[in-house]
C-alpha cells in the first residue's frame, strides 16, 4: 500500500516538474522566417506608381475608416498606421451545431451549454506600412491583419493572423479607388 | 470545539500569510534585475554600419512583418517598434529599439516576451538579427 502511495507521489512530482518546466521555457525558433513567408509577402504587399508618400498614408487612413476601423496609433515619419475594430464573429453553421449538441444532451438528461462557447465577437487589428521602394520611384504598401475571437462567456476562443486573400484583395481595391491608381503586385 | 478553532486559526494564518507575502513578492519579482542582465543586453543588441535611422526602422518593421508580427506601435524619435505575433495560443510581443552609436553605427536592441516569460535564449535573437542583416545587406556585429 505504502509502495503504491510513494509511486503515485513520485509520479505526481515528476508530472508537476514537467508542467512547470514546460511553462517556463519559451519555444525556440519562432524568430525564423517560415516557409511560406514570400507568398504571404505577396498577399500583403502592393506597389503604387507614385512618390507621394503622404497621399498614400492619408488614403490608407481613409480606407481603414471606410472599413469601420478606428485609428489607434500612427507614426507618419515611418508611414505606419495601426487601426482596430470589433465585429460580429457568429457563424450560423457553428451555432446550429452547438445548439444541436445542447438539445441532444438535454434529451440524454444531461446539461450542456456548448452554445455559449461558439465564436461571438472578434477584435481585428490592422497594421499598414507605406514606404518608398528600393528604387525610390514607387510606394510600397504592406498591410497585416490579426484577430482575437471571444465567445459569449467573454473567454478568448482563438487568436490568429488573417491569411484570407479576399480580405487583402478588398483592402487594396478600396485603396486603389481612393488614390485613383492601380496596385501592382510585388 | 477547541480543536476546530485551533485548526481554523492555523488555516486563516496560513492563507493570510500567503496572500500578504504573495502580494509583496510578486510585485518585487516583476522588477527583479538578475546578475545576467548585462549578458542579456549583449544577447539582445547588435551594431550595424549604417546611420540611416529611418531606413533601419523601416527594415526592422518589414523584418518583423516577414516573421508574422503585426506592428502595434512605433515612434521615430525613440527609435522604437513594437509588434505582436500569435504562436498557437501563445502571444509573443517584441520591442525593437534603434539608436545611434557613435557617428557611424546604429545599435539595434530586440527584446521579446512569450506569454509571461521574457525570451532569454541567444539563438532566438540571433535568428532575428540574421534575417534583419540579410534585409539590410549588412552584417550584425556583436556588441560587448
Amino acid at each position: 500500500m505504502l509502495r503504491v502511495f510513494v509511486s503515485k507521489k513520485l509520479y505526481l512530482i515528476v508530472l508537476l516538474c514537467i508542467t512547470l518546466v514546460g511553462c517556463a521555457v519559451a519555444p525556440k525558433g519562432f524568430l525564423k522566417p517560415t516557409e511560406g513567408y514570400l507568398e504571404k509577402r505577396q498577399l500583403q504587399m502592393r506597389q503604387y506608381d507614385t512618390k507621394d508618400e503622404e497621399k498614400i498614408i492619408v488614403a490608407v487612413a481613409g480606407v481603414l475608416q471606410d472599413l469601420s476601423f478606428t485609428l489607434d496609433d500612427s507614426e507618419t515619419k515611418l508611414g505606419l498606421v495601426v487601426a482596430s475594430k470589433k465585429a460580429d464573429a457568429r457563424n450560423t453553421g457553428q451555432i446550429a451545431g452547438a445548439m444541436l449538441l445542447d438539445v441532444m444532451s438535454a434529451f440524454g438528461g444531461t446539461y450542456s451549454n456548448v452554445s455559449s462557447t461558439v465564436d461571438f465577437v472578434q477584435h481585428i487589428k490592422a497594421s499598414v506600412i507605406a514606404k518608398p521602394s528600393l528604387e525610390g520611384n514607387r510606394i510600397v504598401v504592406r498591410v497585416t491583419f490579426q484577430r482575437v475571437i471571444w465567445n459569449a462567456r467573454n473567454q478568448i476562443n482563438r487568436v490568429e493572423s488573417i491569411n484570407d486573400p479576399e480580405v487583402y484583395q478588398k483592402f487594396y481595391e478600396n485603396l486603389s479607388k481612393a488614390i485613383f491608381l492601380e496596385a501592382h503586385s510585388v | 470545539m477547541k480543536k476546530f478553532n485551533t485548526c481554523n486559526l492555523i488555516i486563516i494564518i496560513i492563507i493570510l500569510g500567503v496572500t500578504i507575502s504573495g502580494c509583496a513578492t510578486t510585485a518585487r519579482k516583476a522588477f527583479e534585475v538578475s546578475d545576467s542582465q548585462v549578458k542579456l543586453r549583449s544577447i539582445q543588441t547588435r551594431a550595424f554600419d549604417s546611420t540611416d535611422k529611418k531606413l533601419m526602422m523601416q527594415t526592422v518593421i518589414s523584418t518583423m512583418q516577414d516573421l508574422d508580427f503585426v506592428i502595434d506601435k512605433s515612434d521615430f524619435m525613440l527609435g522604437n517598434v513594437t509588434g505582436t505575433k500569435f504562436l498557437g495560443k501563445r502571444v509573443v510581443t517584441m520591442s525593437v529599439t534603434v539608436r545611434p552609436r557613435g557617428e557611424k553605427q546604429l545599435l539595434v536592441r530586440a527584446s521579446a516576451q512569450c506569454g509571461i516569460y521574457a525570451v532569454v535564449d541567444p539563438e532566438t535573437y540571433q535568428d532575428f538579427f540574421n534575417v534583419l542583416g540579410k534585409s539590410l545587406f549588412l552584417t550584425a556585429q556583436q556588441v560587448d
